[in-house]
């Protein structure tokens, strides 16, 4: 071990071939006599196929082929996590086709693939197919999409119910706990549909090699081997190891690049068709069409509370939009990575969650930065603001009164909760102390009183949240229908001039892994970063992998690498041992070099690994080589939290909104690289914000989303913020070897009830008693809500 | 997005853009191409031939004369706000310049193409009515002149008769006591107005001796000037109260837009609302 | 179809272009030069930007043709090879980039910036920003890095 380098904002080694325009994204590559494709999508939001004709575009100058639904319609992607019905039964699992034969059921489901010597060519070819659709009425809001009458969206879904679902005490403890309550807090909400928007499109290049029979195929994602292991086992049927899956430069996922696309299939299946690269790259219209959608819930909650503003127990139905066709996670976001987290902070005794997911004629909704826990932590932190507007309580004292003790979870034991988690370690007290002191809480409600006399609102908003991230021990997650495990691999390979190349089933695409790992490994190791090579996104080079999503590159894929380290400074003791004629327990490591404890006698991290590959004076039964792969599999998840503060500003006259403050004190265990957790926080605190304020999908009656390019979705730009003023408190993660807990979601989850709590509170200190204010809170909306 | 098929010519001079004009009559003028080219890639619009007008040296320049500044139709958003003489004289046209899409639209975007295609969001629209500016226009029977309240005729439409070109925009010089402004609430994606109000007035010894007010972004119907506000200023004193008093007519007897942005009601308030700052800016109070 | 030459980061290049050819295609697809890149097609994101004749523009919504007799420079010529622009070094200095896809054109855009102005204040920067979009940063460390690049930060992150 040496300390140079982990804990330090170490500059990212990944950053050269960015900021000089060589990075190498799916879109970038060309290969020899590569041809272009083009999906002909539908533009109703459910409709009958009745013909579907191709023979003007086939005869084009430059079509090479023309796929349809009647060719490949049979094929249809998985979806990854089974859940079951209350009562026991599998939920509904209707097919998901490559390309659409009979009915579309949402706007822009697949109908048509055209594939030719240009992209021009390709879509002025899609352009004369010829589709005669029957028009059907269209469902897209998941709460009406059960109620009787409403458009089926699959004939095999009665109601369009995927499943039922709960989770918590039993159902009568809670009635009776709220029954019991002195106050109930309650809120109807939307937690709105939001468009991703990794500013990299989606882009595949499917290709076939028929000499060796073999399949690459270069994608957009956040994790290769998955997208191998669904595609050949569960959609084309390939043996596995006749497919490569390259993920290179990935511009930004934030979820929607996790899951298996029909596309990537189409490609590979047109590859082959035609003996010839196959390129597809998506519009910005098509992936606010195709990339799935996240959050998008409708939610009644109560919060009950005692006399004296303890929380005695949480009443909660929600009807989960899962949209026209499961994707990869989708049916584990509203259940697992939602219901579970809706113990927050709080001591909460008595918990229950209905939960229904439902189909729509929408895009499918899966996971998106935070996955199901923004949409927990939305709805707890803002009963506990609105509870203490409305009982007239400080709403930090509120939360105060009901935080669950620090613990460290060495000492003391994790904290149960009544949803199934437990969590590792938590000062919870901590991170709010820091955020006021930060604010100047005195002083603001100050400046708020003198705000008021004006035609500009001030507003605060505290948001204390909790996740559950490091996804995931796979004993645990297999327990609850997961159809995967959810290790990480990292191997570490040693060469014989010292140098290390390192592989990771991880996949970066903005994370930094190349440098944090790097930091880990030439620390543990005690050789200079230079000397460090970190390798990702290819299933040829990297063994395994199940990707980077859920806040867990670090937690899982970093521990993987490091319990390969340790095997290889536990043999590189052996060999040194050896030469240095000692027992191993003599030897230490550190600073890079094997030393026989108490003496000045050593070896250099070099000499080992040159006499590991040259093992002439060596030990007995000791292969050569340094080389080692490890499967890391958590013990639990890691439990990062934190405390968001925002303020706002609320033009009176006008309804918009400005944020002139955001503090945020997180706490994600520890940290290998400053700079680049910021950075993470950074991001998701726009991400957060941004729904807050700007995004929102919106559907019209025929469910055609209205807002469907840049022009019409408000993206966060960068005058839409002020500098952010972060700070951090450090409880380590007890259960895996480097202590750390997962940044990459915190910003996203914790921040959006934070905006929305201060520009009611704002709203309140105007005089104007709102409950809510939907989101986005569009300054129409704010100001609608202050004309009642 | 790729446009469909065209053809691409670009003119030398006005007189050959205007025959090649003549020659083709399914071509289209190309200036910035800021809204031509999006519209083409999305295949709302697909000319068999485009003529490049941005580099005709005789439509982009500025120069100030005694009665008017002229404007070439062909000068880029950035030219117009970052001229002098522009800069001393039209404060609106300053402040609607800077609020145009952004810088790359800025550097591409020209005034003659902003009102040919008339969007009833776009800015430039509103200025010209408030500064009371003059559209030059040219086709092969000749040149006319043409009031910018009577340029702007509806939605996307313009009183351009087919084959004649924006050449020229004339905006007279501001007399004693003038003054202007453009405030603008943006559509939070596009940044197009969902309300822009340009005023321009003219105050002489504390008293508003002119008035004009015009908006954009309220009306489907495109760019207007709305004159109850108008004539409720006149002979009054700059006051804020003056000012409350006349905007509170704003936008009256319009048939109002609506997106899922604005509403209509929500955005005959902002009329009023952008007025009254329009209107305390150019008053300066 | 059109003839056009252009001089692209100083080297000169003719070809016969379709018409309809969008600039950004003609630097990546003709030119190889993949820097420049498309992040959507209503002219949003400017993820395109480049400099045609020392002004930022958005290739995508350029056509090739437009181009024709002017000078380019895209993100792969911003400095001279082997040395970095200023911005380059502010970007990776305060860790104004992650997935990088939006940071060709966030350079170009800042670079047309701080030509005209040197100094800009937080808020020009952020104002000269609003047609590039970036999903990953917040544009926090963005704002830094021009910052720093206009040497107007006393020191780096630590
Ligand atoms: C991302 C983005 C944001 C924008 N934001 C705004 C905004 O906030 N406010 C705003 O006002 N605008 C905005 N615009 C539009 C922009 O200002 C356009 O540049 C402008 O509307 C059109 O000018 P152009 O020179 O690009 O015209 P072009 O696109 O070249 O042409 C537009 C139309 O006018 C015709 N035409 C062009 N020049 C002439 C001429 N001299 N005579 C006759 N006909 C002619 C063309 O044939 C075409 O029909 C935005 C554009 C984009 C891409
Ligand atoms: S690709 Fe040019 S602006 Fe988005
Ligand atoms: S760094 Fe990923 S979009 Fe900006």
């Amino acid at each position: 071990m040496s300390n140079k380098f982990i804990g330090k904002s170490i500059k990212r080694v990944e950053d050269k071939r960015f900021i000089t325009g060589h990075g190498r994204y799916t879109d970038d590559i060309v290969l020899p006599g590569m041809t272009y494709a083009y999906i002909l999508r539908s533009p109703y939001a459910h409709a009958n196929i009745k013909s579907i004709d191709t023979s003007e575009a086939a005869a084009m100058k430059g079509v090479v082929t023309i796929m349809t639904g009647e060719e490949v319609g049979h094929y249809g992607v998985p979806c990854g996590w089974q859940v079951n019905f209350k009562n026991g039964d599998i939920m509904k699992e209707p097919p998901h086709p490559l390309l659409v034969k009979d009915k579309v059921r949402h706007v822009g489901d697949a109908v048509a693939l055209v594939v030719a010597e240009s992209r021009e060519i390709a879509q002025d070819a899609a352009e004369a197919i010829i589709v005669d659709y029957e028009v059907l009425p269209a469902v897209t809001d998941a709460s009406k999409a059960v109620e009787a009458g409403a458009p089926q969206v699959h004939d095999s879904v009665p109601n369009n119910i995927c499943f039922d679902w709960e989770i918590g005490n039993p159902k009568a403890e809670v009635d009776e706990a709220m029954a019991s309550a002195a106050h109930i807090t309650s809120l109807d909400f939307v937690n709105q549909r939001l468009s991703p928007n990794a500013m990299e499109p989606r882009s595949y290049i499917g290709h076939y090699d028929n000499v060796y029979d073999r399949y690459t195929l270069y994608t957009s994602t956040q994790n290769p081997h998955l997208i191998r292991l669904l595609m050949c086992a569960f959609v084309l049927g390939l043996p596995e190891h006749k497919v490569r899956v390259v993920g290179p430069d990935v511009g930004g996922g934030f979820g929607s690049k996790i899951y298996h696309y029909t596309e990537e299939a189409l490609v590979t299946l047109a590859a082959k068709k035609t003996g010839r690269p196959v390129k597809w790259t998506e519009t910005r219209s098509e992936a606010f069409l195709t990339d799935a959608h996240g959050r998008d819930h409708v939610t009644f909650a109560e919060m009950g509370f005692d006399t004296e503003g303890k929380i005695v127990g949480l009443r909660i139905k929600t009807f989960a939009n899962l949209g026209a066709y499961l994707s990869t996670f989708s049916t584990a976001v509203p259940t697992y990575l939602h219901g579970t987290l809706l113990q927050g902070l709080y001591t909460t005794p008595k918990i229950h969650l209905d939960m229904t997911c439902v189909f729509t004629n929408t895009t499918a909704v899966d996971a998106y930065r935070g996955a199901g826990r923004p949409e927990a932590t939305f709805l707890l932190e803002r009963l506990i603001d609105l509870a203490a507007l409305e009982m007239g309580i400080d709403p930090t004292e509120l939360r105060l009164k009901n935080f669950i003790a620090p613990f460290d979870g060495v000492t003391q034991p994790g904290y149960q909760t009544n949803v199934a988690l437990q969590y590792d370690s938590g000062n919870y007290h901590g991170v709010l102390a820091r955020g006021l002191e930060m604010l100047g809480y005195e002083d603001f409600r100050k400046e708020q009183a003198e705000a008021a006399k004006t035609n500009k609102l001030l507003g605060v908003g505290f948001s204390t949240y909790i996740e559950a991230c490091g996804i995931a021990p796979s004993a645990v997650v297999g327990s609850l229908g997961a159809r995967a495990g959810l290790f990480e691999v990292g191997q570490v390979r040693v060469q014989p001039t010292g140098s290390v190349s390192v592989f990771t089933g991880a996949h970066s695409h903005g994370q930094g892994h190349e440098t944090t790992f790097a930091q880990i490994v030439a620390d543990r190791l005690g050789i200079p970063m230079e000397n460090v090579e970190i390798h990702h996104g290819d299933t040829e080079s990297v063994a395994f992998g199940m990707g980077t999503y859920g806040s867990r590159s670090l937690a899982v894929g970093g521990s993987a690498i490091v319990k390969s380290l340790d095997k290889i400074i536990e043999k590189g003791a052996k060999i040194a041992a050896h030469k240095l004629e000692c027992s191993p327990d003599d030897i230490e490591f550190a600073d890079g070099k094997f030393t026989v404890k108490g003496t000045d006698k050593s070896l250099t991290f070099g000499d080992i690994a040159l006499t590991a590959y040259v093992p002439h004076v060596y030990p007995a039964n000791l292969e050569p080589g340094l080389d080692f792969s490890s499967f890391y599999d958590p013990t639990n998840f890691t439990y990062p939290f934190g405390c968001h503060i925002a303020v706002v500003e609320v033009d009176k006259e006008t309804g918009a909104t400005k944020v002139k403050r955001f503090i945020a004190v997180d706490d994600v265990g520890n940290v290998i690289n400053p700079m680049i957790v910021d950075g993470q926080i950074h991001g998701g605190l726009a991400q957060g914000i941004g729904q807050a304020l700007l995004e929102g999908i919106e559907f019209d009656s025929t469910g055609q989303i209205i807002n469907a390019s840049y022009m019409d979705y408000a993206m966060p730009r960068a005058d839409d913020f002020p500098m952010f003023e972060l700070d951090r408190q450090v409880t380590p993660c007890p259960h895996n070897p480097l202590g750390v807990k997962g940044a990459g979601e915190a910003g996203c989850i914790g921040s959006t009830p934070a905006v929305v709590n201060a520009v009611v509170d704002a709203l309140w200190s105007g005089g104007h008693k709102v409950k809510d204010v939907r989101m986005p809170m569009t300054p129409e909306r704010v100001w609608t809500a202050m004309q009642s | 997005m790729i446009p469909q098929a065209v053809d691409y010519k670009r003119a030398g001079s006005v007189s050959e853009a205007i025959s090649l004009l003549a020659e083709n009559p399914d071509a289209k003028i190309l200036a910035g191409g800021h809204s031509l080219i999006p519209a083409m890639k999305l295949r709302l619009n697909s000319p068999s031939l485009l003529i490049d007008i941005a580099r005709i040296a005789e439509l982009r320049f500025i120069t100030a004369g005694d009665g008017a500044v002229a404007i070439g139709a062909a000068s880029t958003h950035n030219d117009i706000i970052s001229n002098a003489d522009i800069q001393s004289r039209f404060l609106a046209m300053v402040e609607a310049g800077e609020l145009i899409g952004d810088t790359q639209v800025r550097n591409m975007g020209t005034l003659g193409g902003s009102i040919a295609h008339a969007d009833p969001s776009a800015d430039w629209p509103g200025v010209l009515l408030a500064l009371n500016a003059t559209v030059k226009v040219e086709g092969a029977g000749g040149t006319r002149e043409i009031a910018a309240a009577d340029f702007f005729t509806g939605f996307f439409s313009t009183a351009l008769e087919e084959g004649e070109i924006v050449t020229e925009i004339h905006i007279p010089n501001p007399v004693a006591g003038a003054n202007s402004s453009y405030q603008k609430f943006l559509q939070p994606a596009s940044r197009f107005a969902i309300v822009g109000c340009a005023v321009a007035v003219v105050i002489t010894d504390g008293v508003i001796s002119e008035a004009k007010v015009a908006f954009n972004g309220v009306s489907g119907e495109g760019a207007f000037l709305d004159e109850a506000v108008s004539t409720a200023l006149l002979g009054k004193a700059a006051t804020l109260e003056t000012i409350e008093a006349a905007v509170a007519g704003a936008a009256e007897g319009i048939d109002i837009n609506e997106d899922h942005y604005a509403s209509k009601v929500y955005r005959k308030h902002l009329a009023k609302v952008y007025a009254k700052r329009a209107l305390v800016a150019a008053c300066e109070l | 179809m059109p003839k056009i030459s252009v001089t692209v980061n100083g080297t000169s290049y003719s070809h016969e272009v379709e018409g309809r050819l969008l600039l950004v295609h003609y630097l990546r697809d003709v030119l190889g030069l993949t820097g420049t890149h498309v992040g959507c097609d209503t002219s949003s994101c400017g993820a395109c930007t480049i400099h045609l004749d020392g002004k930022s523009v958005k290739s995508c919504s350029l056509l090739a043709a437009q181009a024709d007799g002017s000078s380019i420079t895209t993100i792969e010529g911003l400095a001279p090879e082997g040395e970095l622009h200023p911005l380059q070094v502010g970007f990776k200095e305060e860790h104004g980039l992650q997935c990088g896809f939006c940071t060709p054109g966030m350079i170009m855009c800042a670079a047309d910036l701080l030509e005209h102005n040197s100094t800009p204040s937080e808020q020009e920067i952020r104002e000269a920003l609003e047609g590039n979009i970036c999903r990953c940063t917040g544009y926090h460390n963005i704002v830094r890095a021009i910052q720093s690049a206009s040497g107007q930060l006393e020191t780096a992150a630590p």
